[in-house]
């Protein structure tokens, strides 16, 4: 078969992404026709910043989703074709099977993979992870971030010191310490996912109590409810085959198998650790100066007379009131959480070798730079446009919820 | 403000303790140490072996103890074999009459900062060696990026919401969204690689880490210049150096620039400003004479903070380009788990972090009267 020119590449690709442009023709419009009725999501489409920046962000979060359900996808990601090794894009290929799709639209890797298919498969592992980390991050970050800026004094000292420490640690060299496979096998992530993955559960535990707290009736099964699932998936989230921690010289037995609800491998759940562990003091900096500043307004003066307890003012009166700057920082910090984990594929940490997210991807592409770009170059722009997106998307809602 | 600083030193001292230990922690932990011996040993040692080799080396002792030596506050350690003995205040084998001469101190505070386990030399040798490196390129990094962020944040701040404005501020987005490892594979590919793009530039920055020859120097240098001058302006050409400087700069940029530009629209709706307009001065000279030099403190302290960021970036730009750079001493020494090279690249990179600090907040109250330390 002929390789394809051009043209014929930029169609075939624009018409692999079809299932995509439906979802954000389909989301486009209804947000637009509904946007009144939406609070700030629905302001941000008065701005075309933020609709450029959102239009980019979904691209990426719906190619994600799609293409681990085999919409887009030609070749499978890890599959080796021969004689395909480093080929340009539009390549065909040589004895394409049944139902086989003839050509490599963005060309072969160095082993001979497929370049577009795995930037799609590497885009759910940065959407995967991105969001959920910086989540993670933020809830470290609000449950400590808001008693040192309220309370101040010693507790203030010891927790702004610790972030400080983490933040005076090179970031390569943080995750060079914690993300080699001795050191999982020493068990220190697990032990730090432990500690880490607590804070959500803490964070809803206070905020529902300080809400209800008069009405015991309604607080308490509320809180069971609430509190036993989350704790279930936080069990199924630490342990890994019956073990928090198993290796030949101990191990420490958590949830047993039968209850474990998933099962995170161990190189995904050292990523997603130290992800949130670098995210976190900086997340704690933010809410901490946000909540000194509040906690001089009438409205918490107001709340303190009513006699409301500390963390009620805390968590429904402050928080409330430091949202737009801290949504604004979310979009931002997801992107900085993209490139951290490129970073990580860059340097070959934690994910194995074979992943197709973007960072490895680059890293295995950049031996042959000079002479075969193709391989990097295809999801590094992916990276660029996924953070660009990310950038402007706060940039819109920054300029949006200023406008109030 | 003398107090301040001396507390801040304080604080700076704690945590440089505290940073250490943990690095120390995490380089001792067993399995980090196994892996240690095997690739200093060989690969197919048994666990007897790896033992022995450890406890040849003194691994083996207590963690606060192999702390306390290595930051010079406790005896090193030394090991009797068939009345040699080997320490770690000596090199080879020496006799115990001969051993009794020896120091019997050696840390960091006493200046000895210990032996590399991958590059095969004194860490203080590798440290100071690569960190001229380095700071040749932080040079350029810096002299390309100060002028050019500032620039773009003044013109883009001179008038908020213009159409230079709107460009301004969409470009430095750009480049904050767009990560070295991005940059430099765009630029690789651009201007270094004959497939798509024009070979203008080398992808690698290898030629310019070569070695100062014998006998180089200058009539009109003086002696103290001459490393200096070799390391900044001999070594690194246009063709080998700049792709390295424009993707490290580039980075740093686009935020540089925001907040000179935040500060700068500001600074341009304040009341003087409005009655030096109102007085017909020039457009040009308010922007020079009386809004620049307010404008320019905030800037002054993102510079400062910005410089420990910078250390990322030169330790992935000096991986993709082969600089063989600081940055390049800490990849090579965390992964081979090289405890004292290790160390003593986090002891720099602290010092550099907490200093940068110090040095922002100083600037800061010195250049804004308002505000004063008590």
């Amino acid at each position: 078969m002929e390789p394809l020119g051009m043209f014929e590449i930029i169609g075939r690709v624009l018409y692999q992404f079809t299932p995509v442009w439906l979802a954000l023709i389909i989301l486009f419009a209804a947000s637009i026709a509904y946007k009144r009725k939406l609070g700030l999501y629905g302001k941000l489409f008065d701005s075309p910043i933020g609709m450029i920046g959102f239009g980019l962000v979904m691209f990426w979060v719906f190619t994600g989703v799609f293409g681990q359900i085999d919409l887009i996808v030609t070749h499978d990601s890890l599959s080796q074709v021969s004689g395909m090794r480093n080929k340009v894009p539009g390549t065909a290929l040589r004895s394409p099977g049944e139902g086989q799709y003839a050509w490599y639209l963005f060309g072969g890797d160095h082993l001979a993979r497929d370049v577009f298919s795995r930037v799609i498969d590497g885009a759910w592992v940065v959407v995967r992870i991105a969001p959920l980390a910086t989540l993670f991050a933020f809830m470290v970050g609000i449950t400590l971030g808001l008693p040192a800026g309220y309370f101040g004094g010693r507790l203030d000292t010891i927790i702004s010191f610790t972030a400080n420490l983490i933040l005076a640690f090179p970031v390569i060299l943080l995750f060079y310490l914690l993300v080699t496979p001795e050191i999982v096998a020493t068990g220190v992530p697990n032990f730090m996912a432990t500690v880490l993955f607590i804070f959500p559960i803490i964070f809803t535990a206070v905020l529902i109590n300080s809400r209800y707290h008069t009405q015991p009736s309604f607080r308490t099964p509320l809180m069971i409810g609430v509190l036993g699932v989350m704790f279930w998936i936080y069990l199924s989230l630490i342990s890994t085959g019956g073990y928090l921690v198993k290796n030949d010289d101990f191990s420490i037995p958590a949830l047993p198998e039968i209850f474990d609800l998933f099962d995170v491998s161990g190189g995904i759940l050292v990523v997603f650790v130290s992800v949130v562990f670098v995210n976190s003091p900086t997340v704690f900096r933010i809410v901490r100066g946000l909540a000194m500043d509040i906690k001089t307004r009438d409205y918490v003066a107001a709340a303190q007379t009513r006699g409301e307890s500390a963390w009620y003012i805390m968590l429904w009166e402050i928080l409330p009131n430091a949202r737009g700057p801290l949504i604004v920082d979310f979009c931002l910090r997801i992107g900085y959480t993209t490139i951290l984990l490129g970073t990580l594929g860059f340097f070959g940490l934690g994910l194995e070798s074979e992943s197709p997210d973007w960072g490895t991807t680059i890293n295995s592409g950049r031996k042959l730079l000079a002479s075969f770009p193709h391989p990097a170059l295809v999801p590094a722009l992916s990276l660029l446009s996924l953070v660009l997106g990310l950038n402007l998307l706060a940039d819109g809602l920054r300029e949006e919820s200023l406008k109030d | 403000m003398g107090l301040f600083i001396l507390r801040r030193t304080g604080v700076m001292i704690i945590t440089a303790i505290c940073l250490t230990f943990i690095v120390f922690f995490m380089t001792n932990l067993y399995p980090n140490l196994e892996k240690l011996a095997k690739t200093q040993g060989n690969f197919r040692m048994s666990d007897e072996a790896v033992t022995s080799w450890l406890d040849r080396k003194g691994y083996l002792q207590s963690l606060p103890v192999k702390y306390g030596q290595w930051l010079g506050v406790m005896p090193g350690w030394t090991y009797e074999n068939d009345g040699d003995l080997t320490g770690r205040c000596f090199k080879g084998k020496l006799s115990v009459e001969q051993a009794a001469d020896a120091p019997q101190f050696c840390g960091i505070l006493q200046g000895h900062w210990g032996q590399s386990t991958a590059l095969k030399n004194d860490v203080s040798t590798i440290i100071s060696d690569r960190l001229a490196r380095t700071g040749a390129l932080m040079f350029w990094v810096l002299l390309l990026m100060i002028p050019s962020a500032l620039i773009i944040g003044v013109l883009a701040g001179m008038k908020e919401g213009s159409k230079t404005d709107r460009g301004l501020s969409t470009l430095s987005i750009i480049t904050t969204a767009t990560p070295e490892y991005v940059s430099g594979v765009i630029f690789i590919t651009l201007f270094a690689s004959s497939a798509i793009g024009v070979r203008l530039f080398k992808g690698s920055a290898t030629a310019a880490a070569k070695h100062m020859p014998e006998g180089y120097g200058y009539e009109w240098l003086p002696d103290w210049m001459i490393g200096f001058w070799f390391r900044v302006a001999e070594a690194p050409t246009f063709e080998n150096f700049f792709l390295p400087v424009l993707t490290i700069s580039l980075y740093g940029m686009g935020y540089i620039a925001r907040m000179t530009r935040a500060s700068m629209a500001e600074v341009m709706t304040a009341q003087y400003i409005r009655t030096a307009r109102l007085k017909g001065v020039k457009f040009s000279d308010i922007v020079l004479k009386h809004a620049l030099r307010n404008a320019l403190i905030a800037p002054f302290t993102v510079i400062m903070l910005q410089i420990p960021w910078l250390l990322n970036g030169v330790v992935i730009v000096e991986t993709l380009f082969n600089y063989k750079g600081f940055g390049w001493a800490l990849v090579q020494a965390a992964s081979n788990n090289d405890i004292e090279l290790l160390l003593g690249v986090s002891v720099v990179s602290v010092v550099v972090v907490l200093v940068t600090q110090l040095i922002s907040d100083i600037g800061y109250v010195y250049l804004n009267p308002r505000i004063r330390i008590s």
